[in-house]
């Protein structure tokens, strides 16, 4: 092989593989993006039933229940217009709070419940899940047009 | 007064950078010696003023000045002294001071031991951090005073964040920013070597002791990030892909690329052009970084909208430094020249693969992490990229990086021969597959959990065959033993994460005093609880026997707390660290009739993952004490050509 025939299969390959790599990437991407939704959209049926996805807005006051294992609960989510019940097995983080933001992410089931397999966690008292802001933002701004 | 005295210092830190970015730099390029003599005192004095301020910024905050706002935002009169110290960088306004201080330092740390670089060089070396210097400084005086007065004054502080209240919190912030802002020196060199258009093997030598001794820092801090993490978040978690996180590992994923690519430049000429690339952009996402964590974006993309100052002299700063480094390469950099030609099959060529490897993984950690923000922003919608999505990325990256790693030190500058590397490598190549394929079929493990052992294994035969081929062990420079601790550690690291990945369990129970349960082969007897007053909360302090099949005991005390002043509760964790593995134990929060609830949590050889960081850290320390980079230029210029080939 002469050098200039080295250089091409090794430009050729080089691009091969970046052109790999840019598919791979980008696949992975779009399988793995977790979108958010508010519960109005949820009940509107806008939200995905095959996927994961990402749910927020405000625990409603005296809407927490836990079972009598201890450990699986149930609350509602809601923006203000809306609400939808989250059902989880686990412990909560230690911000959750009735009547404070939330964003929990999992799936719907059969029963258009939401069956969280995560609810996160807020870094401060005064901090909103930036998620649940929108959520209540987008809630309150619905309530405010009907 | 303390808090007017640190503005002033700051003012005048401001004067002295911006005597420092512009004489010396007139004066290297019109030959003047005296301009070009100003940029090492004024470095001094910049970092003795800077040094001031925040010496006034920590005096309030010792004090409990709760009239300076903020103090009043970040402190509390019932916080121990070292946390409020620490609280010092707790917030933005401080934490961007302590920037600059460290900036400061790496700027008079180059001033001091730059006295045998040619003086221009020095001189725009010195220019070049101290503008960068001028736009933090102007950045903090305009927008993001830390020494602003709050009137009337606040009768206490609303304290730091809870989670914030750790040794943690006062070693994890520094030895990042020393990492960070490290990487400016080697900016700095390489646009100091763009500008005076002299880009050869010296420089390259030049900049890699600062540059090991950065990313050395950027270890150490991303693993005490994460260390701290583990135990003060509650659960267990020690790596989570938020953006905070990702904002510290790009500059680490192209710090190692650079420190690879530098030595090709220093050994062999080569890669010239793209070693001052990646030092552009290490320092680009080092500042990215900074801005991302601290500029409030994360918590809100709106919100930063709306106090337009601050994001606009960010986005404007952003732009003038990387677009401004950019243009200035693009111009400059095919003057250069391609430097030494190498074979396609060479060290130089898989150090290229390598560098490639490595800025793919920083390229997609990107993507992860600004898309999201970019969408939000352009109110496109809302979404998150979770830890699927990088680690389904990364591995496949990370694998041929593993791979090489342990090959590369055999193969030949310039010109290698597959045969001879080839029966170098055949035996451990066996030994690792042999091995993997044991632990696969055999063992039955996962086969990501095989190929992490195996592809562990494969490095550490591979660092200690090349020692072992050395003719003169004792004799080999720091450089060589800090490649083989840190490509040790790589090892250690790997083997840590794919265990504690692959064989991490996890329960949670509901328990009573008095009550005892199994899970997961330990007996976990809930024996007391009492109450704790700390000094600015109160606890629960949860008493619990762990006892495994040999009857072995051990006593882990969780507990529960309550900051009274942020109102804020707080899992504190219990950890029993062993050899092999770590007992995680967590309360979570108390149900009805007295039961609690607990996690608990089996994780093999987590210590590993510490122990493999620190490794890689030490590596990069060593090398960057190696004694050539201390020699004179004409010493070093024959040492080097005497001193074997090595990385």
């Amino acid at each position: 092989m002469t050098r200039r025939q080295q250089r091409l299969i090794l430009v050729v390959a080089t691009l091969i593989a970046l052109a790999l790599a840019t598919w791979l990437i980008l696949s992975a991407f779009r399988k793995n993006l977790v979108f958010f939704y508010t519960p109005t959209q949820v009940l509107a049926g806008e939200a995905p039933h095959n996927r994961s996805f990402r749910l927020g807005g405000m625990v409603e006051a005296n809407s927490l229940r836990r079972a009598e294992d201890g450990i699986t609960v149930s609350f509602i989510v809601t923006d203000m217009a809306r609400g939808v019940p989250v059902h989880y097995r686990g412990i909560l983080p230690d911000l959750f709070k009735e009547g404070k933001g939330v964003v929990a992410q999992g799936r719907l089931d059969a029963d258009h419940r939401f069956v969280a397999e995560e609810v996160l966690a807020k870094h401060d008292e005064n901090y909103m899940p930036p998620d649940a802001a929108y959520a209540l933002k987008k809630g309150l701004a619905a309530k405010v047009d009907k | 007064m303390i808090a007017e005295l640190g503005n002033f210092a700051l003012m005048l830190a401001l004067c002295l950078a911006l005597v420092q970015g512009s004489l010396p730099l007139l004066g290297a390029w019109r030959g003047r010696r005296s301009w070009i003599a100003l940029a090492r005192p004024a470095a001094a004095g910049q970092f003795a003023f800077v040094a001031l301020a925040f010496g006034c910024l920590v005096a309030a905050f010792a004090d409990n000045d709760f009239s300076v706002a903020y103090v009043a935002s970040n402190s509390n009169s019932m916080l121990p002294w070292y946390y409020r110290v620490a609280a010092v960088w707790g917030g933005h306004e401080g934490s961007l001071l302590l920037w600059v201080l460290i900036l400061a330092c790496w700027t008079a740390a180059v001033a001091l031991f730059s006295k045998r670089l040619p003086p221009a060089l020095a001189a725009r070396v010195l220019a070049v951090m101290a503008w960068i210097s001028v736009g933090f400084l102007l950045f903090m005086l305009f927008t993001s005073n830390p020494f602003e007065r709050l009137l009337p004054a606040a009768r206490d502080g609303r304290d730091l964040n809870p989670l914030l209240q750790d040794p943690g919190m006062i070693f994890h912030p520094p030895l990042l920013y020393m990492g960070y802002v490290g990487f400016s020196v080697a900016f700095a060199f390489a646009i100091a070597a763009l500008l005076g258009g002299e880009l050869d093997a010296a420089w390259a030598r030049w900049s890699r002791p600062w540059t090991l001794v950065a990313w050395a820092f950027l270890t150490l801090g991303i693993f005490l990030g994460s260390f701290w993490a583990y135990y003060e978040l509650g659960w267990g978690g020690w790596w989570f892909w938020d953006a905070v996180e990702n904002a510290s590992f790009m500059p680490w994923l192209v710090g190692t690329a650079l420190i690879h690519s530098l030595a090709v430049t220093e050994k062999r000429g080569s890669f010239k052009n793209w070693t001052v690339l990646l030092a552009i952009v290490a320092f680009s996402l080092s500042l990215l970084g900074t801005f991302l964590v601290r500029s409030g974006v994360l918590t809100s993309v709106h919100a930063f909208a709306t106090d337009p100052r601050r994001g606009l002299f960010i986005l404007a700063f952003l732009a003038l430094v990387i677009g401004g480094s950019l243009a200035l390469y693009a111009w400059r950099a095919p003057s250069v020249g391609a430097g030494e030609r190498f074979a396609v099959f060479s060290r130089e060529s898989l150090l290229l693969l390598n560098n490639v490897l490595l800025l793919t993984a920083a390229a997609t950690v990107l993507l992860g992490t600004l898309y999201p923000l970019f969408l939000d922003a352009l109110e496109l919608g809302k979404i998150s990229v979770g830890a699927p999505y990088f680690e389904a990325v990364l591995m496949p990256l990370f694998l041929p990086v593993l791979v090489l790693m342990a090959a590369a030190p055999f193969v030949e500058w310039k010109r290698a021969a597959w045969g001879k590397v080839g029966g170098r490598l055949s035996k451990i190549a066996q030994i690792a597959l042999l091995f993997g394929l044991t632990a696969w079929l055999g063992l039955k493990y996962r086969p990501a959990v095989a190929a992490g052992l195996m592809l562990s294994l494969w490095i550490v035969l591979g660092t200690g065959l090349h020692l072992a081929q050395r003719r003169n062990v004792v004799k080999q420079p720091l450089g060589y033993w800090g490649m083989l601790a840190a490509h040790a550690g790589i090892a250690v690291f790997v083997f840590g994460v794919t265990l504690v990945k692959g064989g991490e369990v996890s329960e949670d129970a509901s328990l009573r005093v008095g009550e005892s349960l199994v899970s997961n082969g330990l007996r976990y007897s809930f024996v007391n609880l009492q109450k704790v007053d700390g000094p600015n909360y109160v606890a629960a302090r949860a008493t619990f026997e762990v006892v495994d099949a040999d009857n072995n005991m051990v006593i882990l005390q969780p507990e529960k707390r309550y900051y009274t002043v942020q109102q804020m509760p707080m899992t504190e964790a219990a950890i029993e660290r062993g050899f092999t593995q770590d007992i995680y134990l967590s309360l979570g929060e108390p149900g009805k009739d007295g039961a609690w609830l607990v996690r608990m949590q089996r994780k093999p050889f987590m210590g590993w993952i510490w122990a493999g960081c620190l490794m890689i850290a030490a590596g990069g320390l060593l090398a960057a004490t190696d004694r050539r980079y201390r020699l004179g230029r004409r010493e070093a210029a024959t040492q080097a050509a005497s001193v074997a080939v090595l990385v």
